[in-house]
């Protein structure tokens, strides 16, 4: 850019070689954690509580790894029926039909209230109120005697509520219902973000209300819902160890109380479900990057400055990777 | 020859036989208190430019924005091509239309504004091709053709690729007249296309609605370009606080305004 100017016939000055700033203070600070870190190991290793050939033993056994894939099995069912319910709140909460409006400020009231855990224990123990769980007519009984006639029934099916509303299916019902209630309020917040001026303009051409929440306002709401639910999909993989008191039996953190239980060395088990969920959690967070970095194409001030950078080598001619260091 | 054969053909197709393509009759409306239309009286001939100038807070977008029902008005009757908008008259009383309804009346009026509103996650192509497609007008393959060739004749045929976020303000502006020329509407509706635009854009947006305005195309056009109002403007309508002021043939209006409420604004303007 410059070379058409006389910049380059005067000789350039010395590169800056100063005397950095010293830090004293981190040199202290590591001092510090290195003795505590070196207090902390000295425990673990020391420590016989910990029991760690034990752990090790028991943490990998069948039960445990049945009790891991219940745990990702409840973490995936539980998120996809958050988000999609989530969705559908979130829509009605901005619908312009107030019944709707009013129907998800209760749901998400309600959901919103009441703690996991007790959600999910009064989940498990929804069996109490119905034997069975039929399908029909509502107030058949009382139609009927209405018309005099008694035991009137008009039911096409039904199931024994042990068989649907196994522990399994409580545990997960409690943490999707409860999890739609907060995607909701973040999928609500990813839409307003979008601009009205992208409603307007879908309108103008003429586009159904349904077209253009699908085509246009939801994928760019997207950037906005994605790097949140990946927090609550963290969030919920944990909260899956909740339904250990429903009681779910298929579940990690229920399996590895039920072996500390079992053999009296309940600490180590405790440590063992620390390790776990820390190595899940990881794995997830990685996802979660990657994932993020995906949706935000395009948008990102980074992506932006890239698109600029393109066009100021393309102006001075110059190959994109040197610009691009 | 060819002029006898169209000339009627044309009036057939675009108007309602009366040759007018945009009538507005006491067209008042309100923001809560706040009265911003008190009573427009508009009429625009099908194929005819026109140009409605006025200070910021005249009314004149908002005005705009009732043409295509994007605002609901309080009173009045605003009709395009012969039919009510947003409305449906039976009994000698007013229907609200469904919003169904609404999007098919907006099918056939095309708006381009002052920011652009282009999808951001869509190329220019895909921002063309959309709307026919969506609406079911055309097949994907269809579509995309005759988006390129849209984006062709605006003068983009190198960008088809490109996402908003790659072009500068006056091609984003072409790429919207574009897409709104995709829907292949009866009238245009421009919001101050020009206003969001670094000055040496303008040009180049404005070449394109002045081949537009050639084509025959019906347009009504909120703009501070004068030049613009005086070279291509069938009529020019001055507006302030609400009313309409002042109208008539550009070039008369700009050089003798009889009101001097025209007086003051073009004074300042030009």
């Amino acid at each position: 850019m410059s070379l058409e100017t006389d910049t380059t016939e005067r000789a350039r000055p010395e590169p800056i070689q100063a005397v950095p700033v010293r830090h004293p203070g981190r040199w202290v600070a590591v001092a510090v954690i290195g003795v505590l870190v070196a207090m902390f190991v000295h425990l673990l290793v020391t420590n016989k509580a910990f029991n760690w050939a034990f752990m090790v033993d028991e943490m990998f056994r069948p039960p445990i790894m049945e009790g891991l894939r219940g745990t990702l099995a409840l973490t995936v069912l539980a998120m996809v029926i958050g988000v999609s319910l989530g969705v559908v709140v979130a829509i009605m909460r901005l619908s312009e039909n107030p019944i709707l409006r009013g129907v998800s400020w209760a749901y998400t009231w309600f959901f919103r209230a009441v703690p996991r855990l007790v959600l999910a224990i009064l989940f498990g123990n929804l069996g109490i109120l119905w034997a069975r769980i039929e399908f029909g007519l509502p107030f058949d009984r009382q139609i009927g005697a209405l018309f005099g006639v008694d035991d009137f029934e008009a039911r096409l099916f039904g199931f024994s509520a042990l068989e649907i509303l196994t522990g399994f299916v409580a545990g997960m019902l409690a943490l999707g219902l409860s999890e739609a209630a907060y995607m909701a309020e973040i999928v609500r917040a990813g839409i307003q973000s979008v601009d009205e001026g992208q409603t307007e303009a879908a309108q103008a051409l003429g586009l159904s209300r349904t077209q253009i929440l699908r085509r246009i306002v939801l994928p760019q709401a997207m950037r906005v819902i994605i790097p949140p639910t990946g927090n609550e999909t963290i969030a919920m993989l944990k909260d899956t160890s909740l339904v250990a008191f429903v009681p779910v039996s298929t579940e990690l953190f229920f399996q590895l109380k039920a072996v500390g239980n079992r053999t009296f060395q309940v600490f180590p088990m405790y440590v063992a479900a620390c390790l776990w969920y820390l190595l899940l959690t990881s794995v997830l967070l990685v996802g979660q990057y990657y994932l993020e970095r995906h949706f935000s194409k395009g948008f990102g001030k980074s992506a932006q400055a890239k698109i600029r950078l393109r066009g100021i080598t393309a102006e001075a001619g110059g190959s994109a990777s040197e610009a691009g260091r | 020859m060819t002029q006898v054969t169209t000339t009627p053909a044309a009036g057939a197709a675009g108007t309602a036989g009366d040759g007018v393509m945009v009538r507005a009759e006491q067209v008042h409306k309100s923001f809560g208190p706040v009265e911003v239309l008190k009573g427009i009286d508009l009429e625009v001939r099908s194929g005819e430019v026109c140009c409605l100038l006025g200070p910021s807070g005249s009314g004149k977008s908002t005005f705009l924005r009732c043409i295509n029902h994007l605002e609901k008005i309080n009173a009045g009757r605003i009709r395009v091509d012969g039919d009510l908008i947003g409305y449906r008259e039976r009994g000698g009383k007013l229907h609200e239309m469904r919003e169904k309804e609404i999007a098919a009346q907006r099918r056939a009026i095309g708006m381009v504004f002052q920011r652009f509103n282009l999808f951001p996650h869509m190329t220019a192509l895909q921002n063309v091709a959309e709307a026919p497609v969506l609406t079911g007008r055309e097949r994907k393959g269809a579509a995309r053709d005759r988006a390129a060739a849209l984006l062709q004749r605006v003068g983009l045929g190198d960008k088809l690729g490109n996402y908003p976020g790659q072009l500068s303000g006056g091609q984003q502006q072409r790429v919207a007249i574009a897409r709104a020329l995709a829907m292949q509407p009866k009238l245009m509706l421009f919001d101050e296309p020009t206003s969001a635009l670094d000055p040496e854009l303008v040009g180049e947006v404005l070449d394109v609605m002045k081949d537009l305005a050639r084509d025959g195309m019906t347009m009504i056009v909120v703009t501070h370009e004068i030049g613009f109002a005086r070279e291509v403007g069938d009529s020019l309508v001055f507006m302030d606080d609400g009313v309409v002021v002042e109208s008539g043939p550009p070039r008369e209006v700009i050089a003798n305004p009889r009101h001097d409420r025209t007086k003051a604004f073009l004074a300042k303007v030009l």
